[in-house]
């Protein structure tokens, strides 16, 4: 079995994030990282292939740096590595990047099929939890989103997703996409020989010309959103700090009801 | 003017999530408000109806398909029929991760651009500008979407519900689409919705007391505490891996999303992967013994303490000062 896991490089949500010119993430802070989600991504898609057999390959879309999230997905036992990098991606919107990683995905396929994808959650950057679903829809496969669990058996694949108000049970023949939550797994640690052995293991760089993407249907122009405004939130003001008991418990009574929060 | 489509979440028993009134309320400064009940086997019933109608729904479109309409791709592509017979500009819907799903299918089947968790929606110029704020509620931003269609998702508390100065009764219109044999590739093999708790829902809750590893297991306090406000109950992750309360309580970056006009933490740190999914809220509270604790950092209000002292008198005074 072939296994793509897209993976992104996002600012350390530890860090002091911002936007920056026409509202994009500053990305070029120095303390970029895999987003954590995609940890959970690629622990699930290296469990599968050491059940069933197969290889996996990590890929990301994204400027210079962001070479280091596939690379960390080499060290946790990725076989092989894409790095799609061009200029004119800058600024996509969620659409425009699916595109990217769909043509990447195809390009990936071309000599040896794809039978599964698999995605973190969410971009701990922009949180949208979107781009697992538009893959799917620009690959035409299946999507199963949000998966607890997942399990390959017969080419098919399983999942079962804990939503706001349900349980699911999803079932789909491959090829498909699944995006995994923090709750599928717990990620490994890339260990002294899994740091040596990437090393060695394959990098690809591809721009948008390899994958016969016309620069305008990506990035800036491409995108179906701008953001216009951005702007740190201001402080919260008149904040109040009491060291106490239950005394302590009876005055912010007092302060919920006056503000009229009870 | 932009017309709009407002898909109107509901639980299997027909009972329509709390959020949609927002989506209603924000649709009808617009333009004129298309309701869209996904047949999913719950029907509106006549109060549901009326209910609608006073907030301004002109009609009800009740969508049925030949795909079971919990798969995402079956939906999205009978919205995106719905959306070519009413010609409306704007799909509207609450910020699910189910609808997320859909909205993302849906944008790549139209060309829609999306803007997902906003807190409100303007028309400007000639094209609509979303608010939302980002990174764990840090930065405020504006979204404008430049394509002629869009989907917009909106995080729950963010419009104040009104009713429409001029109620009506909506006409209830039958729309059955036909599910393509790809959108059907998926199966839902299982369906399990969760009771209703009896307290208000997590994710629209107007209040919100959330416990962490200092109450030690013990939710009685937080709960009750909980129940003097008329508040939904959450949790950090700490507390349902523990397996304390359920999944389902989790607040965060990786669990609910929430941003209540109350939202109080009791024996919770504020790490930043929980601080990601309440930092918007509007009033924060922190009841908590360390007082190095970060969330002491984003608190409106702070008390260095005890929750199992703290906690008792809260309540009672609470309970006293509304007798
Ligand atoms: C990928 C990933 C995703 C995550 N997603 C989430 C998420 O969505 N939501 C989430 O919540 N967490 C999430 N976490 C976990 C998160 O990082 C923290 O570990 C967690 O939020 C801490 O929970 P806590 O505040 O209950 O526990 P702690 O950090 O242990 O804090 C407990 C607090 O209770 C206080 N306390 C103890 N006793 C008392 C007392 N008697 N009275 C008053 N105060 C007391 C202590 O001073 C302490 O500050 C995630 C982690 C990872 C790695
Ligand atoms: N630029 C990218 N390169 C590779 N994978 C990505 C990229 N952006 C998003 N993803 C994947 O899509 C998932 C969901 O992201 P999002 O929809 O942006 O919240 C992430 O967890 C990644 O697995």
């Amino acid at each position: 079995m072939r296994i793509v896991v897209c993976v992104k490089h996002v600012p350390d949500i530890q860090s002091d994030r911002a936007l920056g010119e026409g509202g994009r993430v500053v990305r070029d802070g120095g303390d970029g990282t895999l987003n954590e989600l995609d940890e959970n991504a690629l622990e699930a898609a290296l469990v599968l292939a050491e059940e069933v057999g197969g290889e996996v390959v990590a890929l990301t879309v994204g400027p210079d740096d962001a070479v280091d999230a596939v690379r960390k997905g080499l060290q946790m036992g990725a076989d092989e590595a894409v790095h799609v990098v061009d200029d004119a991606i800058g600024g996509s919107d969620v659409v425009g990047t699916a595109r990217v990683l769909a043509a990447a995905i195809t390009h990936i396929g071309a000599t040896d099929p794809v039978d599964l994808v698999v995605l973190g959650m969410a971009g701990l950057d922009g949180l949208t939890s979107l781009l697992p679903s538009a893959l799917a829809a620009l690959l035409d496969v299946p999507a199963l989103p949000l998966a607890a669990e997942v399990t390959v058996a017969d080419g098919s694949v399983r999942v079962r997703r804990n939503l706001d108000h349900a349980t699911e049970v999803l079932q789909a023949s491959l090829p498909a996409v699944v995006s995994v939550t923090d709750q599928a797994n717990q990620p490994r640690y890339p260990n002294f020989k899994g740091m040596m052995a990437a090393r060695k293991k394959p990098v690809t760089t591809l721009g948008l010309a390899d994958l016969g993407i016309a620069p305008a249907d990506v990035g800036t122009t491409g995108a179906r959103t701008a953001v216009v405004a951005a702007a740190p939130r201001p402080a919260r003001e008149n904040r109040v700090l009491v060291n106490g008991g239950s005394e302590a418990g009876v005055q912010l009574a007092a302060y919920l009801v006056e503000n009229k929060l009870a | 003017m932009t017309d709009s489509l407002v898909l109107l979440d509901h639980s299997a028993d027909g009972v329509l999530r709390a959020p949609v009134r927002e989506l209603v309320t924000l649709g009808r400064t617009l333009g004129t408000v298309h309701g869209v009940w996904a047949a999913d086997g719950a029907e509106p019933d006549a109060q549901t109806l009326a209910d609608l109608g006073a907030l301004g729904v002109a009609r009800v479109h009740r969508l049925s398909s030949t795909g079971d309409l919990h798969v995402a791709a079956v939906l999205a592509e009978a919205l995106a029929d719905l959306l070519d017979a009413t010609g409306a500009g704007l799909l509207l819907a609450t910020s699910s991760f189910e609808n997320k799903e859909v909205a993302a299918q849906l944008a790549v089947l139209t060309g829609a651009g999306v803007v997902t968790d906003a807190d409100g929606l303007a028309v400007e110029g000639d094209g609509l500008v979303a608010s939302k704020t980002v990174f764990a509620g840090t930065w405020n931003t504006r979204c404008a979407i430049t394509s002629p269609l869009a989907i917009v998702t909106l995080k729950a508390n963010s419009i104040t519900v009104e009713p429409a100065e001029r109620a009506g009764t909506p006409d209830l219109v039958e729309h059955a689409s036909t599910a393509s044999a790809a959108a059907q590739r998926v199966t839902v093999v299982e369906r399990t919705e969760r009771p209703a708790s009896g307290r208000p829902d997590l994710g629209s809750a107007h209040v919100v007391v959330a416990g962490g590893r200092g109450t030690e297991g013990d939710f009685t306090l937080v709960e009750e505490l909980a129940d003097v406000l008329g508040g939904a109950v959450g949790a950090t992750r700490v507390a349902t891996d523990e397996g304390w309360i359920g999944h389902d309580a989790q607040i965060g970056q990786t669990g609910v999303t929430i941003s209540p006009r109350l939202y109080i933490g009791v024996g919770v740190s504020g790490a930043v992967h929980h601080r990601g999914g309440m930092q918007a809220s509007g009033t924060i509270v922190a009841i908590n013994s360390d007082p190095d604790a970060p969330i002491f950092e984003i608190a409106d209000y702070g008390i260095v303490g005890d929750l199992n002292e703290v906690l008792p008198a809260l309540s009672a005074e609470l309970r006293r000062l509304r007798a």
